[in-house]
Order: C-alpha cells, then sequence, then structure tokens
C-alpha cells in the first residue's frame, strides 16, 4: 500500500503548477469578454470569431502550415539518407568528421544558423520568401531528423537486409521493401519532430522570410509588441489543442500497438508447435 | 535424378569423374591484418550435406558468406558449377541462406515471407501461390501462412526461415546455426526433419554450426575448422574414429590423450606400434598406418567407450592398466569414470548402463583395471 505523504503532493503540485499554470491562464483568458487580457469580464468565444475573420493571420497560419509540411518532408527525406550511410557504410576516411558534421547544427545558436543563411540567400540573390524559409527550417531540422532515424538502424538487425538480398532484390529495393517499413515509425517520429520545430521557429524565420511570407510565430512576436490582443490568447489556445490531440493520438495509437503485440506473442508462445 | 539404391553408398568425394558442385581454390581472407580464412581449398557436391564444424570465430561464416556473396575473397577463387561466382553479386546467385537470426521480415506475414524471393523474380502471381502453398505444407506451417512473424513459436519460426530460402529452389542452401536458438529436444526433432527435407528436395546444403553433434548428426561429411584452416574433412564415423589431429581427437566427443614416444615393431607389416608413455609402465600397444620412426613423439588418443573398466586383470588383453576410481560422473545412459593411474595420468572409461537400478560395481578409491585391444585408439603425429 501506498501512503499519503505531504511531500510528495506538494512536490507533484508545485511542479504541475509550473509547467501548466501559464498555460491554463493564457486558456482561461481567451475566453474572455473583455478586450483587456487582463481584466476578467465573462465568458465568451468572441475572440476566435474575430480570429477567424483575421486575413493576416490567416495567412501566416497558411504560410507557416506550407512551410512546416514541405521543410519537414524534404527533412525526413535527406536526415534518413544521412543516416542510413552514416550507420551502413562502416569505417571510411574522415567518418567522424562527417558524423560531426551532421550533428553541429544541433547545438549551433540559431541566431548563427540564421544570419549565415541569410547572408548565403543574399549572395546567391535569392528573393526571401516562402521558399528560403523552406530552406532554412530543412537545414537545420534535418540533422534532427538523422539523430532520430539512425538512433533506430543502430539496433536494426542487418541480416534482414542481407536477406532481402539474398532473396533477390537489388540494395534500393531491399531498402524500400524491408529496411523502410520496418524504420517506418522512427522515419515518422523524425518527421513529426522536423514539423514541430518548424511550426516554432522564430528566430531562423525572422532571418530567412520576406515581406511577402511570414509564418505565424513571427505575426505573433510582432503583435505582441504592439500589446497582447485577446485574439493571440485564442490562436495559442487553438494550437495547444491541435498539439495536445496530436499527442495523445500517438501515444494511444502506439500503446494499443504494444498491448496487442505483447498478447499476440503470449498468444504464439502458448500455441502448440 | 535417380535415388541411389540402399546397397549404394552416397559418396561423390571418392568418384574422380565426379564433379564438385563448389570448389575453393587457395581462398583467403583477410579483414586488415586478420586473417579469418587461411588458404582453403575445398570441394562440396551436388547433394551434399556439408557440415562446417568449429569453434567461434574459426572462420566457419566467413567461409560460408563468400558463398552467399556476402565477402569477397582475398585471394583464391570460388567455383559454383564451374563458374567463378566472385562477379556475381548476391541477389543474382542461385544460392540462398538461412540467417542465424532467422531474418524473417516482421512486417510481413508467413506467406509473404516465403513469397518475397518468388516475387522478385516476376514470377505469375498463381505460380508463386502454388510454389508457396508447397513450401507450407513441406514445412507443415499451413495453419499459420496468415500469421506475422512475432505471433509464431521459435521453432515455426525457424521453419518458416527455411521454407523461404527454399522457395526458390536454389542450387545450394547455407544454413548459419540453423538450430542455434531452438531448445534442445526441438533441437533434434529439427535435425532428423531437416535431413528429411534435404533429401525430398535434393538441394545441397551447407550448415555452420559449432554443435559437433549436430554436425555429425545431420551431415554427409565434416570440415573441422580451426584459426581459418581446414584441419580434416571426412564423413562423421572417420572424423569421430580417425581423426587426423589431436585437435580433431579433442574437438570432437570425449577423449584421452596419452603423450608418449613410438617404437614401431618391425617388419609386421600390421603397423603395430609401442608407445612407451611413462617410467616403469608397460608400453601402449597400438596400431597405424602412419609411419613413426623409433623414437618419435606420439600421441595415443582413445576414447572412453573403448576403455574397458574390469575388477580383476583381464587375460589376453593387449593393453591394461591398474589405476584408482577418483570420480564418478552418473548421465543416465552412461557411467564415466575417472580413474587415476600410478604415474598421475587420469584415464576416462565409460560403461553402458544397459540395467536399470544396477548395483553400482564400482565406487569411489576401489583398485580397478583398465583395458583396452591394440585397435581401440589411434596413434598422431604433432
Amino acid at each position: 500500500m501506498k501512503r499519503f505523504s505531504w511531500f510528495n503532493a506538494t512536490s507533484l503540485t508545485l511542479g504541475f503548477a509550473f509547467l501548466y499554470l501559464p498555460m491554463i491562464i493564457l486558456i482561461v483568458y481567451s475566453f474572455n469578454a473583455s478586450k483587456l487580457v487582463t481584466v476578467w469580464a465573462g465568458f465568451s468565444t468572441r475572440w476566435y470569431g474575430e480570429l477567424l475573420r483575421d486575413e493576416a493571420f490567416l495567412d501566416a497560419a497558411w504560410v507557416t502550415l506550407q512551410v512546416a509540411v514541405a521543410s519537414s518532408t524534404i527533412a525526413t527525406v535527406l536526415g534518413t539518407m544521412a543516416a542510413h550511410v552514416m550507420v551502413r557504410a562502416g569505417r571510411f576516411w574522415g567518418r567522424t568528421l562527417f558524423s560531426g558534421m551532421i550533428y553541429a547544427p544541433l547545438v549551433m545558436p540559431e541566431v548563427i544558423t540564421g544570419l549565415s543563411l541569410l547572408l548565403l540567400f543574399i549572395n546567391i540573390g535569392l528573393d526571401r520568401g516562402i521558399l528560403t524559409i523552406i530552406l532554412a527550417h530543412t537545414t537545420f531540422s534535418m540533422c534532427y531528423v538523422s539523430v532520430v532515424v539512425s538512433s533506430r538502424l543502430v539496433s536494426f538487425d542487418r541480416s534482414l537486409e542481407e536477406a532481402a538480398l539474398d532473396l533477390g532484390c537489388s540494395p534500393f529495393e531491399a531498402f524500400r521493401l524491408v529496411t523502410l517499413p520496418i524504420i517506418l515509425p522512427a522515419v515518422i517520429s523524425g518527421w513529426l519532430l522536423a514539423f514541430t520545430l518548424s511550426l516554432d521557429d522564430l528566430v531562423i524565420a525572422s532571418f530567412t522570410a520576406g515581406p511577402s511570407a511570414t509564418t505565424l510565430p513571427i505575426k505573433i512576436f510582432s503583435s505582441i509588441r504592439l500589446g497582447v490582443s485577446p485574439e493571440i490568447n485564442a490562436l495559442s489556445t487553438i494550437l495547444i489543442a491541435i498539439v495536445a490531440a496530436g499527442v495523445i493520438t500517438a501515444s494511444l495509437v502506439s500503446k494499443r500497438a504494444a498491448v496487442r503485440q505483447a498478447a499476440e506473442e503470449r498468444e504464439a508462445v502458448r500455441a502448440p508447435a | 535424378m535417380a535415388q541411389p539404391s540402399p546397397q549404394q553408398v552416397f559418396a561423390p568425394w571418392e568418384d574422380p569423374n565426379e564433379k564438385p558442385l563448389i570448389e575453393f581454390r587457395g581462398v583467403t581472407k583477410r579483414f586488415g591484418d586478420f586473417t579469418a580464412i587461411d588458404d582453403v581449398s575445398l570441394s562440396i557436391f551436388r547433394r551434399e550435406f556439408f557440415a562446417l564444424l568449429g569453434p567461434s570465430g574459426c572462420g566457419k561464416t566467413t567461409l560460408m558468406r563468400m558463398l552467399a556473396g556476402f565477402e569477397a575473397p582475398t585471394e583464391g577463387t570460388i567455383l559454383l558449377d564451374g563458374q567463378d561466382i566472385a562477379p556475381v553479386p548476391p541477389n543474382k546467385r542461385a544460392v540462398n541462406m538461412m540467417f542465424q537470426s532467422y531474418a524473417l521480415f516482421p512486417h510481413l506475414s508467413v506467406w509473404e515471407n516465403i513469397a518475397f524471393g518468388l516475387k522478385r523474380d516476376r514470377m505469375e502471381k498463381d505460380r508463386i501461390a502454388q510454389r508457396v502453398d508447397e513450401m507450407l505444407r513441406l514445412t507443415r506451417l499451413e495453419k499459420f501462412a496468415r500469421r506475422k512473424p512475432h505471433q509464431i513459436s521459435g521453432g515455426q519460426r525457424q521453419r518458416v526461415a527455411l521454407a523461404r530460402s527454399l522457395a526458390k529452389a536454389p542450387k545450394l542452401l547455407l544454413l548459419d546455426e540453423p538450430l542455434g536458438a531452438l531448445d534442445k529436444k526441438l533441437r533434434q526433432d529439427t535435425q532428423f526433419e531437416l535431413m528429411d527435407i534435404q533429401e525430398k528436395t535434393g538441394t545441397t546444403f551447407v550448415i555452420v554450426t559449432h554443435d559437433q553433434e549436430e554436425a555429425m548428426t545431420v551431415a554427409s561429411r565434416v570440415a573441422v575448422m580451426d584459426e581459418g584452416r581446414i584441419i580434416q574433412v571426412a564423413t562423421p564415423d572417420v572424423i569421430y574414429e580417425s581423426p587426423a589431429s589431436v585437435y580433431v581427437a579433442d574437438f570432437i566427443g570425449d577423449v584421452n590423450i596419452i603423450e608418449g614416444r613410438a617404437t614401431p615393431v618391425p617388419d609386421d607389416g600390421e603397423g603395430r606400434v609401442n608407445v612407451a608413455w611413462a617410467e616403469g609402465q608397460p608400453p601402449i600397444r597400438g596400431t597405424t598406418r602412419r609411419r613413426f620412426e623409433t623414437g618419435q613423439k606420439a600421441w595415443f588418443a582413445i576414447r572412453p567407450e573403448k576403455i574397458a573398466i574390469t575388477q580383476d586383470r583381464p587375460e589376453d588383453a593387449a593393453n591394461a592398466v591398474r589405476g584408482k576410481v577418483l570420480d564418478i560422473a552418473y548421465l543416465g545412459n552412461i557411467s564415466t569414470y575417472h580413474v587415476e593411474l600410478p604415474t598421475g595420468h587420469v584415464v576416462k572409461a565409460q560403461t553402458a548402463n544397459t540395467r536399470r537400478i544396477a548395483r553400482r560395481a564400482f565406487t569411489w578409491e576401489d583398485e580397478v583395471w583398465l583395458s583396452w585391444t591394440a585397435t581401440a585408439g589411434v596413434l598422431l603425429e604433432d
């Protein structure tokens, strides 16, 4: 039996309060009828309606979504390829240097990444807009994908690929028909990671975005400087809801799959040979 | 191909006109400074069940991976059906492999696993279905066709792996420690099943194993390997009864090895040799087909089951020594006695426990006689 302990209860409350109090305040005030953010004037969904009529926000949201989907997809393809090469190629000259170079952007300050990309785009004469944001986001999220996928590939049984070759696959077919389906969960989580990174990136996007394209984080940040509006609260609440729904769905799906797999394995052991 | 009649023994390696299916010619494989395979020459014939036997790290798996195409020889050539296979990539070889880990594709059902290789050959759909069903019947897996690999037991997985590698009807099937993951009872049943399937399909099998019992059970010939070299290639009975070296004698089964100096009995034509092995003891009398010089160092190897253990000195025994029982290992079907000789040698002798709950004739500290005939052991050189 577990006994109730005041110490545990207090630390639990404090911990959760620390994590979630700001968000709860934000969500509560998104339903505030008053235009003043800090004064409660009754329940209303008015700001959600306003938000849907605000062209600038909707445009920014659309740009953000496009950038996130495009950059995370490109980053997943490139990152998976990089991971495959790094894990499979064995030892070659300069291997440590290569893998270090793939992971370096993880620790690079975003300001430097953003600035260097900005200088590059100016030098090659690329107009800043949605394309430059996609390129910039691909650059930094690729290494996250590569980390996620290569940690899966390290534990991947190499003989599965050899079996595919042995049964008549070309190396590319072996990757497409055997390796990729098996590492798919890692590739998907890499994609999701890249997607969320792109969604909430402010620093790099503000270096590489141009007047023609603004992402949601930039829009929120710049409108905050003119004062917090209840609309922002509403927008943030929607984002929180979307993210929470995604996370809860993902964990339910994987939990259910794990439970079913375990049940089936127990069944297989019990069944006669 | 006609089935050999029962009288006709299957021994293509003794027929000089028979062409080998696989031929290793002076094959060496190095990984950096490490020599995994050292100048191996070897012939394997059609329909053989050939075992590569050795401790881990002896190079047996490397030899097999060169046949599959996952490693290339550093020197020498490997011929399959008279053709050099070095330039042929693994997906173009008429060779299939059953992996130690089975390497079943976890995202595909048993049926799809078996069909995988056939689909790569662009075979027609109904012919694929026919072939897969045939393989499922052969390995008694019909009921499990729709299951995924994690939904079946270890023994069933092993059979799926076998069915998958046999589906393409390869010229040569490679089995890498195929039964290593099974428990002992299942392993023994599966050994007979493997032999049965090999006979039914007429495929040439090459099996890699470190389990000498397994190699002896399934194989038509066994190659004993050590440190990248092949020490002896022979049928299981020859390997056991006439090992080529002390290493082979020691690796296969239980053996007593006594070091001594040989003195051939002159001009007798039967190859009789006396081995002086200890001061004050009569020499061991043995026979050999090898030539020994007088005074040459020799190792006398004798299996424990060929040594009789008695209370009194047996009359007309070619060799008899007196000793004291040091230890008794009761294994159910047999008992092994460890007998210490006055010279300090400890000799193992085995008796079959043919009667149930028989009163044990000897016990610890008993004085006993050990005896064996002149042809019971073998005499080995360095």
